[in-house]
């Protein structure tokens, strides 16, 4: 059917296809790429751990040996059991070496507590370094963002870098810390295991010793055998996933155009496939326990029918045999324990790929030692010669020059998408110029530091940023010691103190988490009296008003205009009130400055401007 | 939970079957010890006590013969043992993953099923993304219950019990021994329980905190630069973070403590018993086979006894997700279709809301008041206001995506509610505000408007989008693939696409929500002039921000506040409405009107 539905067509496989991009618990199980080059990062964080990593290694490796004196002290007080039953043949009647007994009991208790003890002591350390590990990755990354250039930003979603904060650094913490003391701890019972195991038999040492490559044969079967069947199950997965998050989220469409029975149809066939897949995938991977114990059950039986004969051929004791069932046991488990841990390490070594990945980005040139002071400057801004490319080869804006003397207001138009905050991101120095030189009082940006540049500057955004907090704070963001009267001031002046005194609590009033208890316009001019506050020499204002309704929209102009006197200023402007005041005017076009100049100039020009002018009041012209 | 199980009862034998299983692979495990205190007891003590007992020689030898043969045939019944109990558990294996995928496949069938027929209403109870969780990640949740979790949650139970009962009959005079460790876990469990249970709470709030002032400091990067205050959200965040390690730690060390202790537990039973042990050995009322066979019970009681313990962590997180799929499956549907549809095929269709209020389900507020016009074929109606002043909700009422609360909106005289579902939508063209595209081709996508459309049709309202010349300039044409919601596309061409699409459909009325937003004046004025040209026919509504996109339409509906404050032509409007003036004076400069 899937071949005759003309309106879904089957997704590609693979690469791009539904869900491959999904959400981390949609995928399937993550491999790291450079195993050991990341592991080997990894350990560096934990290097300024390293003598009390060096404690609890030495503390789980005497643990472990402890845990293996156990069964051996078990089978000698049962040996003294049985003596004292054997003697019995002979003499009629039970005598127990208590003093013997006791000694060996008291030793085990002993043996215990001390294992106890140190068990303690290991977790309490491994939680505080696995804890300082999280903490100090975490507060890494959160640092690294503040250092990245923001081109990083255009490429990767505000969702990964948060997945990498959390889940990922989440998954690393829980993990590595355990892998790493667990598999040392396994392989010391494992050897430890063998060397009580031969003491008491070598015989069945040998013997039990043929389960090792029994179960790893188990295992790596199981695994060559289930791991397509698994991966199948994720793709059809990420097919289903896929389907229902793209049926669901466009869900007026599907209805208006009356695609629910072929959306259904398509589904069934996903979901089929999901199910024929997940059983097969499901049955597969739970096989390994039941053989795996099957083997071990074996090893059971044969040291017990050779214990038994050996017994009676007086080369072992009771008291052996059960000792000896009980390393058959240490040292099987280890072995699944291994497979586990190994799965473990591997899905937490991709997470720390992802996270060192993340922390090894190039970042942004550091700032000049001898910086320029950005004290007294009157604002004139100067482009002389600039060329930039988001992308290597590619030349966004091509040999620009302009001067642009203080106080005057320069108006960036062009389409949607055209690229007018371009501009203002380099001249905020966001992205650095490939060449060329863009000049403030004289003085190249690159020889200010980066936060007295951008102190400079006031900007005013379309999407406005708020955060959880009071009005007062948030107004305040750009001068923290600023005094309630400056920030009533600024209230004033952006038209937000008549609204805010409504509110209840007025200037203490909290925004909440989305902000989403003030309407759109109040955020707006909420952003501008923080600029208000701010009094800075240079404006960038983005006008776009369009989420607004009408009379905030004119409260938001004023506001605009007041704050734009006696400042040089951007505009991104979608108002012709605005365009037509301008001193200059950027055109813009696919990313391009096409062209500049003063309204009537560019008008009389008849080019891109005096078009995009005439189409938008095309209609009215007719008229 | 009565809906979940009308979907998954089927498979109830099934699991029952598994059960039966279970109960069997713990008999099996639980033989095995047994067979080993018999080997012990008999073959190897009471043996040697006759050997010794036996002065003749050749009588010796043919004890110790048989007792070699006994050993051995004990040894087969254990084998025999293993075998039955890795095929009944590879038997469990293949059941449970027979019953818990196809449950899945049946429940998320069935809750995909149900959201299908949900309007924008249940839509907006629930919002998109709980409702895509809720088909994915819980039935998946679901099915690894039945999977894994059936296993864990009647395994250990069973085997405990089994246990019990052995440890019983080998050694009655100790099961106080038992009972006390027991009882001390699950003292043990219970603190830590309580202890933590608070704790997780908090922590989880605190992983939304990092997340929040982490996404906080990502979104707000431009303006974090502006004003030079990356150290304000660091320490913002380290302190959060701080919070959150000191939580964790104490989590952390709650449970260092909690796992050594239960180890320990486990270390001293079996010396315990070797203690009681010798005392009723020495008087005889026990053998040592017994005591081996009793210690190997009492690890297998208390290590059910945690399983049994772990699985309360587990059920909560799987009762969840059933709660939230049983909420989908129980959620009656607030559009329902009606019995005797009313025919609908109709060339040409008048629009008539009849004093139409709409609130939304959860709203307290009429979001729509008394709202009446009419609009024809052959004409254009162009809604316009401020955001939120409810033009989108109104425009939703016709294709009865959402449900007038009192009045009527009728099509061609005939309440919408009338026609068949599906009759309704055939005759409305709708362009949503947010383009929605599907993964495909841009042809495939341009298909939805109609199946049977042909090439040319297609090519035809391609070209009256505006879409055509992007179209043919890609590389493979129409054949040229669109990523799932059409990433790939600019904003402005998907919003062409979405245009074309719609137009394909060829309906009667068509419906265009805030849909020219995202192109630029230019094309937005051919689009506009196409449309005209070409839909001469059609009755057409626009939802609208730009007063200069409306201004030619032959009525405009000006709202605010969920009412209609004014009606008429541009030129009327921009006369005696106020709030008309408002908009288009904020848009365009006095010499342009």
């Amino acid at each position: 059917m899937a071949n005759t539905n003309k309106k879904f067509v089957a997704p590609p496989h693979g690469k791009g296809g539904p869900g491959g991009g999904g959400p981390a618990v949609l995928r399937g199980g993550e491999k790291p790429k450079d195993m050991m080059g990341t592991l080997s990062k990894l350990l560096k964080y934990l290097g300024k751990y390293k003598y009390l990593m060096l404690v609890v290694m030495i503390i789980s490796t005497l643990s472990s040996i402890f845990g293996i004196i156990g069964p051996k002290l078990m089978g000698k007080a049962t040996d003294v059991l049985y003596a004292a039953v054997e003697n019995a043949f002979v003499t009629g009647k039970i005598v127990i070496d208590y003093d013997a007994l006791f000694k060996i009991i008291a030793l085990m208790i002993g043996l215990y507590l001390v294992s106890y003890l140190f068990s303690l002591v290991h977790g309490f350390i491994m939680a505080k370094i696995s804890n300082s590990i999280t903490y100090t990755l975490r507060k890494d990354v959160n640092e690294k963002i503040n250092r990245l250039p923001l081109n990083y930003f255009d490429r990767v979603s505000t969702g990964d870098v948060l997945s990498r904060i959390t889940n990922d650094i989440d998954s690393i913490s829980s993990s590595i810390s355990e892998s790493i003391t667990r598999l040392l701890s396994a392989l010391t019972l494992v050897i430890g295991s063998v060397a009580m195991m031969f003491s008491i038999s070598w015989v069945m040492t040998l013997v039990s010793a043929l389960m090792i490559p029994a179960s790893i044969f188990v295992i790596s079967t199981i695994v060559r055998f289930s791991q397509p069947l698994y991966k199948r199950q994720q793709k059809s997965l990420g097919h289903v996933n896929g389907h229902i998050e793209e049926m669901l989220s466009s869900h007026t469409v599907v209805k208006t155009f009356n695609l629910e029975d072929d959306s259904m149809q398509q589904f069934d066939i996903y979901n089929n496939e999901l199910r024929e897949n997940a059983w097969k995938s499901s049955l597969a991977s739970h096989m390994m326990m039941p053989l795996t114990n099957f083997v071990s059950n074996i090893g059971y039986i044969v040291v017990c029918i050779v214990g038994a004969v050996l017994t009676n051929a007086g080369r072992m004791s009771v008291g052996d045999i059960l000792s000896f069932i009980q390393y058959v046991k240490n040292f099987t488990q280890p072995i699944q324990q291994v497979a586990n841990i190994s799965t473990m390490l591997q899905s937490a070594v991709a997470c720390s790929e992802r996270v060192f990945e993340f922390l090894e980005e190039e970042e942004e040139e550091k700032d000049k030692e001898d910086a320029a002071s950005t004290e007294n400057i009157t604002g004139t801004v100067e482009f002389k010669n600039v060329c930039f490319g988001y992308e290597p080869g590619q030349k966004v804006i091509d040999n620009f020059t302009l001067k642009v003397s203080s106080g005057e207001k320069i108006a960036l138009v062009g389409p949607t998408g055209s690229g007018k905050t371009t501009v203002v991101k380099l001249l905020m120095r966001y992205y650095e110029i490939d060449s060329g030189e863009i000049l403030i009082d004289g003085v190249n940006i690159k020889d200010f530091k980066r936060n007295d540049l951008r102190e400079m500057f006031g900007m005013v955004l379309q999407d406005t940023w708020l955060f959880k907090g009071t009005i007062k704070e948030n107004i305040a963001y750009s001068e923290e010691d600023a005094t309630m009267d400056d920030i009533i001031h600024a209230a004033k002046m952006s038209q937000v103190h008549h609204f805010v005194k409504v509110l209840p609590k007025g200037y203490d009033f909290e925004l909440n988490e989305e902000t989403s208890n003030v309407s759109q316009g109040q955020k707006q001019l909420l952003t501008i009296a923080r600029a208000f506050l701010q009094n800075p020499k240079i404006l960038i204002l983005d006008e776009a008003t369009s989420s607004v309704d009408t009379r905030t929209e004119v409260q938001i102009q004023k506001a605009m205009e007041n704050l734009m006197e006696n400042r040089t200023s951007f505009v991104i402007a979608h108002r012709l009130s605005t365009i037509r005041d301008a001193d200059k005017i950027l055109v813009m076009d696919a990313g391009r400055i096409v062209e500049t100049g003063r309204h009537e100039e560019l008008l009389a020009k008849g080019g891109f401007y005096a078009k995009l002018y005439q189409s938008q009041f095309e209609n009215q012209q007719d008229d | 939970m009565k809906y979940i199980y009308r979907h998954i009862k089927k498979y109830f034998p099934l699991v029952l079957l598994s059960i039966v299983f279970l109960a069997l692979q713990a008999l099996c495990n639980l033989m095995m010890p047994n067979l080993m205190s018999d080997i012990v007891n008999v073959g190897i003590q009471d043996y040697a006590m006759e050997i010794a007992n036996t002065a003749d020689s050749a009588a010796k030898e043919l004890l110790k013969d048989q007792q070699m043969q006994y050993i051995v045939s004990m040894g087969g019944k254990m084998l025999l043992l293993a075998l039955a109990t890795v095929a009944v558990d590879l038997a469990i294996h293949l059941v449970n993953a027979i019953s818990g995928t196809g449950m899945a496949k049946d429940l998320r069938r069935a809750v995909f099923a149900k959201i299908e027929s949900f309007s924008s209403q249940e839509y907006s109870e629930f919002s998109t993304a709980s409702l895509i969780t809720r088909t994915t990640n819980d039935v998946q949740q679901v099915q690894m219950l039945f999977t894994m979790g059936l296993r864990m949650i009647f395994y250990s139970p069973i085997m405990g019990i089994g246990a019990v009962f052995m440890a019983i009959e080998k050694a009655p005079s100790m099961t106080w021994i038992n009972v006390l460790t027991v009882v001390i876990a699950a003292v043990l469990m219970i603190a830590m329980f309580i202890l933590l249970s608070s704790k997780f709470k908090i922590l989880q709030t605190i992983v939304d905190k990092i997340n929040m002032t982490a996404r906080e400091s990502l979104t707000g990067i431009l303006v974090v630069r502006a004003f030079s205050k990356q150290e304000y959200e660091q320490e913002k965040f380290d302190s959060v973070n701080r919070e959150y390690a000191k939580t964790n730690l104490f989590i952390n060390r709650v449970m260092s403590v909690m796992m050594p202790t239960l180890t320990l537990l486990q270390n001293i039973v079996p010396v315990i018993i070797i203690i009681v042990g010798a005392q009723q050995i020495a008087q005889s009322t026990m053998q040592v086979g017994d005591m081996m066979a009793f210690i190997q019970y009492s690890a297998t009681i208390l290590a059910s006894f945690m399983m049994i313990s772990m699985m309360f962590i587990m059920l909560p997180r799987a009762s969840v997700s059933i709660k939230r799929i049983a909420e989908v499956l129980k959620k009656e549907n607030a559009i329902v279709e009606t019995e005797n549809p009313v025919p609908a095929e109709f060339d040409r269709c008048t629009v008539e809301f009849d004093n139409v209020s709409f609130k939304y389900p959860d709203g307290e507020e009429y979001a729509l008041e008394n709202i009446s016009f009419k609009s024809n074929p052959g004409e254009v109606t162009a809604i316009i206001g401020s955001t939120g002043c409810g033009k989108s909700s109104l425009i939703q009422l016709i294709p009865r995506l959402y449900e007038a609360t009192d009045g009527a909106v009728k099509i061609n005289g005939i309440n919408v509610k009338d026609f068949a579902l599906k009759d309704l939508r055939d005759l409305i063209g709708y362009v949503p505000q947010k383009s929605q595209l599907f993964t495909g081709t841009i042809q495939s996508n341009l298909y939805v408007g109609s199946e049977s459309a042909t090439q040319q049709d297609v090519e035809k309202a391609a070209k009256i989008a505006q879409a055509y010349d992007f179209i043919m300039e890609k590389e493979q044409q129409f054949a040229d693939p669109v990523s799932q919601g059409g990433t790939n596309l600019s904003g402005g061409q998907r919003q062409r696409m979405a245009i074309a699409r719609a137009l394909v459909k060829n309906a009667p009325i068509y419906i265009f929500d805030d849909s020219f937003s995202a192109l630029d004046f230019k094309t937005d004025a051919n689009l506009r002039k196409a449309l005209s040209e070409n839909l001469t026919e059609a009755n057409i509504i626009i939802v609208g921000q730009r007063v200069a996109s409306i201004m030619d339409a032959d009525q405009i509906i000006v709202m605010d506040e969920g009412r209609i404050v004014g009606k008429g032509t541009h030129s009327q409007l921009i006369e005696n409405c106020t709030e008309y003036q408002e908009i288009a004076y904020s848009q365009l400069s006095k010499e342009e009107m």
